[in-house]
Order: structure tokens, then C-alpha cells, then sequence
């Protein structure tokens, strides 16, 4: 990849973009020599954002219907969680995520029943499964930041193979976990990618009441670590910048900050209301830069995909998530007695009593 | 068996077992080349390295949060909260993170972290640097807390802490760091979390008491003795989970219990504790008296010039005692 004009150095790691880095434009025109990835790989891609929207879709309506809990889509935002994802190796490296991520965890190992079980409230949805790097989604924001510096730096002390990845958003980034954990993971070298997906809205509060730092990405100067804004609907750059700051992380120089611009296509939650504060030209002004939309004109470009092979795509993606939800309707919850033993290793006297009341044998 | 204090006891104990084991690690502000502002980490740094006795950014956030994580990936660390003040910095962290996470993982992660502090006044400290509100940890649903009163309540505790597979946190008293002496046993020793042990043997009334209150217990006791009253002085140890079989054997043989606590009165350990014996029928049916607390006043911790003013005194502790056995 040496094309692009402007050489931009960051870290040592050469991006050949200015920034925001773009290897696709929304019309999905390659802006470099190569694509950073085979068309193999890209269609990979393609069904890994569509199974992710196609997820969130189906559970919005499910929680539409009182059988689901409330929660965080990542419409729009597919391709920052599934292109970070695809830069990492599913056996070794970390995916910590804050609770928008559900394409990207799928991607890197969640099994989607669980996704689904999560959605439902039940907390099989949080165990995560022997073997998956990936922590249990996190509902403050910004608390699962150092943990994943914790986990990168336990990985470089241990000499153990592995960098991780933590997401989250621009509101994220006003954070004092943030700030701390980033300044923690500069000083130790943390094999650590500290990806912000800066998505325009923290509920409804702008990007621009969040900081009056011109971009988020500066803010690692602070740190003094790499920091990079990438289009973040754009699964090339979010991949190939993604990939060398692993490479980065993994020849020990440390963590790198990915800011992603992308937008909330979908909503906050599922107990949100958009439309009190979010001016309704701006999701119509970003449906074309919608990321599987660019893919898809590209791999069109290149012969790869066309309409009858994306309709074969969907049916696909549905038949696995029909299949899923199948399974995860008759997946049995567990009891509330059963939620007294995952407290500590052993039950103390006065959660085993507790447990037989909840159970109904009154101690 | 040596005679140690309280410092040299926590020192000690994180010596034998990063010894022992090399995942274990200390993580804290100042804990490397000076040992810790108490030197409770003394040496450390020499023996083990920078790497596994490390100088961590002014972060209490940041320690207990990558500490989270230090344990997801293999290790087993041992944060240092430079004072007790200062966890507030890090609740969110302790609280809604390392305390939940075995829990919202049901069961897949669990986090085996020790966090020590030194907690309580009486060293006419600055403001901040001498609180003692273990009603916080002790309210957070997957932590345990211990709080030893000496030397070899210290190093068992702390032992048993750092090997517990889940978070403890380890209240030491900070003002018996070096005033408090005792017998310590060498090599491997345990004191398993969650059992009382009874300090003092005594007839007519129990005090139950923790960390630097033990001391004032015993105190208050002898005084007692002088005046007839014969005082049984149950240290807790750990405060979760409590031991509810050694207090009720005590409260079931005298009769009357008295809880000394450091910290302000309302919503404290002590109202814990009291009504933990309240809602036991063979306890409540046992007591003779009202109980009573000695707790400090509702005032933010004090200015130095008020300190010994605020403390629980063997004083204070007598009264108490007195009350209730002329109740
Ligand atoms: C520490 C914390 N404060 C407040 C909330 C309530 N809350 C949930 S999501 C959210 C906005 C987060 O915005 P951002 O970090 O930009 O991520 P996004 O939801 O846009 O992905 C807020 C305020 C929370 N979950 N955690």
C-alpha cells in the first residue's frame, strides 16, 4: 500500500492517508493500489456487518414485542467493531467491549445464542465460554478501559502472545477511567488498542459538548502514545489501521488510540428517544456512507458480489439467526437460587440462607 | 515464633509469597523504591523487580481497574491504596467492577485481587488520610473484607487473602502499623477469612470489635476487671462474611454486647453487627440488656485538634460496658 500522497506517520507506523484514513470512499472506490484484504476476506466481512445488523434488527423488534431487555444496537457502527475484530487472532487476543459491540464480539467468538440470551436477560448471555477472549459487555461506560490495559499488560509481563482491543465511545473519552487507563497503558507499554467509536451522540449529547479537543484522536499526545482518526464506516481502514497497531502492540511498543468517525444509524437504546434532540437530516446525511452499503458497491466493482449473491447472503444470515433465537427460546434460564453460588467461589452462611428463602425452603 | 509489628508482618507475608509464587505482584503509588509511604513494601522492589513491585501512575482508578485485568490474564496482584481515603478515587471500580465481575460472568472470570489499605486515625494525619468507613466494601455484594488487629492476624489473613480466589480487600490498621507488636509464626500460615477468634475470655458482657478497636477492647476490659465486670472481647477479623457462630456462642454466654466501631455512627459495621444478633432467635432471646454501639460522632473525620475527641477510647468503651451491665 503506497499510493496514497500523504505518508502519515504514526507511532512509527506508516498509514498512506491523511486522516481521517480512508481506503474506501462512500461511493466504494479504492483509494489505494490493494485492498488491504482478499475478496475472500472481504465477503467474510460482508456477513460478519450483516449477521451483526441483521442481529440487532431482529432483537429491536423482539424487544419491541416484550422479549427482550433493553438494549444498545450498533446499527451504522458495524464495521469499527468487525474490522477491529478481523485484526485479531480469536485465540489469543482480547476483545473487551463497553455493550455496542455485538457484531464484532459475534465475530470474535461469542456464540450468537448467547448474544441472544443476553438480549433476554439472561445470564447464560454473560458467560463467557472456555477459550473466548472477550470480557462480558459493560454498562459503565468507560470502566472496562482498564481492564483491557490490565489484561495487555498481564499478557507483556507473562511474555504470553496477545494484545488487546477495548471499544467505546466518544462520550467514553470524558471519562477519568479513560484518561487513567490510557495514561497507565502509555507508561507500561501495554499491548493495547484503545479503539473510540466516535459515533456523534453520547445519548443526546453532541461529540462537541463532549470536548473541545478538535479531535478525540489528539488526545493521546497526552498520553504520549500514537493517536489516529480513521473512517470508521469504512472496513478497510478500520482493518488495516487496526492491524498494524496489533502489530505495533505485538513488537512491544505499545498501545495506540484509534478514534473511528461513524454514526449511530440506528438508536441509543431501546428506551431512547431520538427524535426529542437529534436533527433528522443527519442519519438521512449518513445512510450513504452506511458501511455495508461501501463494501458492497466495492465487491460489486470487483465482481465479487451482486444482487442475487447479497439476497443468497441474507438468507443465510437468517436462517442462522432463526436457528439461533430457536435455540435460545428453549434454552433453559437458570433459577435465581443458582445466582447465589456465582457471587464468590463458596457460598458464605448468609448467602446459602438466603438462597433457601429465594428458593422457597425458608431456612 | 517472632516478635513483630504489624508492618513488618504485611512486609513479610508479601515477601514469602511473591517468593512462593510468581504471578503474585504488587501494584500501588510509591510502593517500589521507597517501600511504600509505611514501607510496608519494603525491599520488595530489590528482590522482585520493577515488574512485579511496580510504581504505578497517581491512579487509584487506574490500579484497582488494570488490577481487574492483571487477573484476567493470569496474574494474581496486590494493589496498594497509598490510604483509605483514597479508594473512594477507585469505588467505581471496586465496586461496580471487581466486586460484580464473578457474578456478571456467571461464574466464568473470576478475579483473584487483594487490595490492602491502611484505614483509621489517631496518627494526626492530614485530612483524608485518616478515615475508616468499611461499611462501603463491606456493602458491596463479592468482596470480602478482612481487618486484622495483629501481627499474625496480619500475615494469616493477608496469606489467605492473596490465595482467595476472589477480590478481598485487607483493612490494616494504620495506626497500629508499628505500635502494635505480637508473636508472628514463620513460614506458612493461614488465618482462614470469615472466622472471629475471641481475644479475651469474660463473663458478663461482650465487646465485639475490629482492627485498632481490638486494642481499645482490651483495654476497656481490664478496666472493667478492676471494677468486677468481667468483659469477653470478640475480634472479628474478617467482617465479611461475618462469623455469626463465635458471636453467638459470646452474646449467648453474657448476655450483653457492646460494638465498638471507629467510624460515624449511622449506617456503620456496628449496626450491621447489631442487627445481624438481633435477627438470630437464640442470640436475641440470650441478650439481657439493650446492645450498645461506641461509634465516632456524625461529624466528618476531625482536624488533629479534635482527634482524640472523635476516637473511641477504652474510656468510652468502659461506659458502654458499665450501661449496659448496670442496665
Ligand atoms: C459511567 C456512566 N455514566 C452514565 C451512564 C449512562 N449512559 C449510558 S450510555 C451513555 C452515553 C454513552 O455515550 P458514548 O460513550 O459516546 O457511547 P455510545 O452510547 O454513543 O456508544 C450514558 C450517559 C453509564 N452507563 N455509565
Amino acid at each position: 500500500m503506497k499510493t496514497m500522497p500523504n505518508q502519515i506517520d504514526f507511532g512509527g507506523v506508516l498509514v498512506d492517508a491523511p486522516p481521517p484514513v480512508q481506503l474506501l470512499d462512500t461511493a466504494g472506490n479504492l483509494r489505494a493500489d490493494q485492498p488491504p484484504m482478499t475478496d475472500e476476506q472481504a465477503m467474510e466481512g460482508l456477513r460478519a456487518l450483516l449477521l451483526g445488523r441483521r442481529f440487532d434488527e431482529l432483537c429491536i423488534l423482539l424487544q419491541r414485542r416484550g422479549q427482550m431487555v433493553t438494549l444498545a444496537p450498533g446499527i451504522g457502527q458495524e464495521a469499527c467493531t468487525v474490522g477491529s475484530a478481523m485484526a485479531l487472532r480469536r485465540d489469543r487476543d482480547w476483545f473487551i467491549p463497553q455493550y455496542r459491540e455485538a457484531a464484532g464480539q459475534l465475530y470474535h467468538g461469542l456464540p450468537l445464542v448467547q448474544a441472544f440470551l443476553w438480549h433476554m436477560g439472561s445470564p447464560i448471555g454473560f458467560a463467557i465460554p472456555e477459550g473466548v477472549k472477550m470480557m462480558p459487555f459493560n454498562a459503565g461506560v468507560a470502566g472496562h478501559v482498564p481492564h483491557a490495559v490490565g489484561i495487555a499488560w498481564g499478557l507483556k509481563q507473562q511474555k504470553k502472545d496477545g494484545v488487546t482491543i477495548a471499544h467505546f465511545g466518544d462520550g467514553a473519552t470524558s471519562q477519568g477511567d479513560f484518561y487513567e487507563a490510557a495514561n497507565l497503558a502509555g507508561v507500561v507499554k501495554a499491548p493495547v488498542i484503545l479503539f473510540c467509536q466516535n459515533n456523534e451522540w453520547a445519548i443526546s449529547t453532541p461529540r462537541s459538548l463532549q470536548s473541545a479537543a478538535p479531535t478525540l484522536a489528539q488526545k493521546a499526545a497526552a498520553f504520549g502514545i500514537p493517536g489516529i482518526q480513521i473512517d470508521g464506516n469504512d472496513l478497510f481502514a478500520v482493518y488495516e489501521v487496526t492491524r498494524r497497531a496489533v502489530e505495533r502492540a505485538r513488537a512491544g511498543e505499545g498501545p495506540t488510540l484509534i478514534e473511528a468517525l461513524t454514526y449511530r444509524l440506528g438508536i441509543h437504546t431501546t428506551a431512547d428517544d431520538a427524535s426529542r434532540y437529534e436533527p433528522s437530516h443527519l442519519k438521512e446525511d449518513w445512510k450513504d456512507r452506511d458501511p455495508i452499503l461501501r463494501l458492497q458497491r466495492h465487491l460489486e466493482r470487483r465482481g465479487t458480489w451482486n444482487a442475487n449473491i447479497g439476497e443468497a447472503m441474507e438468507a443465510e444470515v437468517k436462517a442462522q439467526l432463526d436457528a439461533a433465537w430457536a435455540d435460545a427460546q428453549a434454552s433453559p434460564i437458570p433459577n435465581i437460587g443458582e445466582s447465589f453460588t456465582k457471587v464468590f467461589a463458596e457460598m458464605t452462611p448468609r448467602l446459602r440462607e438466603q438462597q433457601a428463602q429465594a428458593e422457597g425452603h425458608d431456612a | 515464633m517472632r516478635e513483630v509489628t504489624i508492618v513488618e508482618a504485611v512486609r513479610e507475608t508479601l515477601a514469602y509469597e511473591m517468593a512462593r509464587d510468581e504471578r503474585v505482584m504488587v501494584l500501588g503509588e510509591d510502593v517500589g523504591k521507597t517501600g511504600g509511604v509505611f514501607r510496608a513494601t519494603d525491599g520488595l522492589y530489590e528482590t522482585f523487580g520493577r515488574d512485579r513491585v511496580f510504581d504505578a501512575p497517581l491512579a487509584e482508578s487506574a490500579i484497582i481497574g488494570s488490577a481487574i485485568g492483571l487477573a484476567v490474564s493470569g496474574m494474581i496482584p496486590i494493589a496498594e491504596i497509598q490510604f483509605m481515603g483514597f479508594t473512594h478515587n477507585a469505588m467505581n471500580q471496586i465496586a461496580e467492577h471487581l466486586a460484580r465481575m464473578r457474578y456478571r460472568s456467571w461464574g466464568s472470570m473470576p478475579l483473584p485481587v487483594t487490595i490492602r489499605t491502611p484505614y483509621g486515625g489517631g496518627v494526626r494525619a492530614p485530612e483524608m488520610h485518616s478515615d475508616a468507613f468499611e461499611a462501603f466494601f463491606t456493602h458491596c455484594p463479592g468482596l470480602k473484607v478482612v481487618a486484622p488487629a495483629t501481627p499474625a492476624d496480619t500475615k494469616g489473613l493477608l496469606l489467605s487473602a492473596i490465595r482467595d480466589p476472589d477480590p478481598v480487600m485487607v483493612l490494616e490498621p494504620l495506626r497500629g502499623y508499628r505500635l502494635i507488636k505480637g508473636e508472628m509464626p514463620d513460614g506458612e500460615y493461614t488465618v482462614p477469612i470469615g472466622k472471629a477468634h475471641v481475644a479475651r475470655e469474660g463473663a458478663d458482657c461482650t465487646i465485639i470489635a475490629w482492627s485498632a478497636q481490638v486494642e481499645v477492647a482490651k483495654r476497656a476490659a481490664e478496666e472493667a476487671d478492676k471494677q468486677g465486670v468481667s468483659v469477653e472481647v470478640v475480634d472479628l477479623r474478617t467482617l465479611v462474611p461475618m462469623d455469626m457462630e463465635t458471636v453467638c456462642e459470646s452474646v449467648a454466654k453474657t448476655g450483653r454486647v457492646v460494638v465498638l466501631q471507629e467510624a460515624n455512627k449511622t449506617s456503620g459495621f456496628a449496626a450491621e453487627v447489631i442487627a445481624s444478633i438481633h435477627e438470630d432467635d437464640d442470640c436475641f432471646y440470650a441478650l439481657k440488656a439493650p446492645m450498645v454501639r461506641v461509634c465516632g460522632p456524625d461529624t466528618p473525620y476531625p482536624v488533629q485538634y479534635f482527634e482524640e475527641e472523635y476516637l473511641v477510647t477504652p474510656d468510652k468503651a468502659l461506659r458502654a460496658v458499665l450501661k449496659t451491665v448496670n442496665a
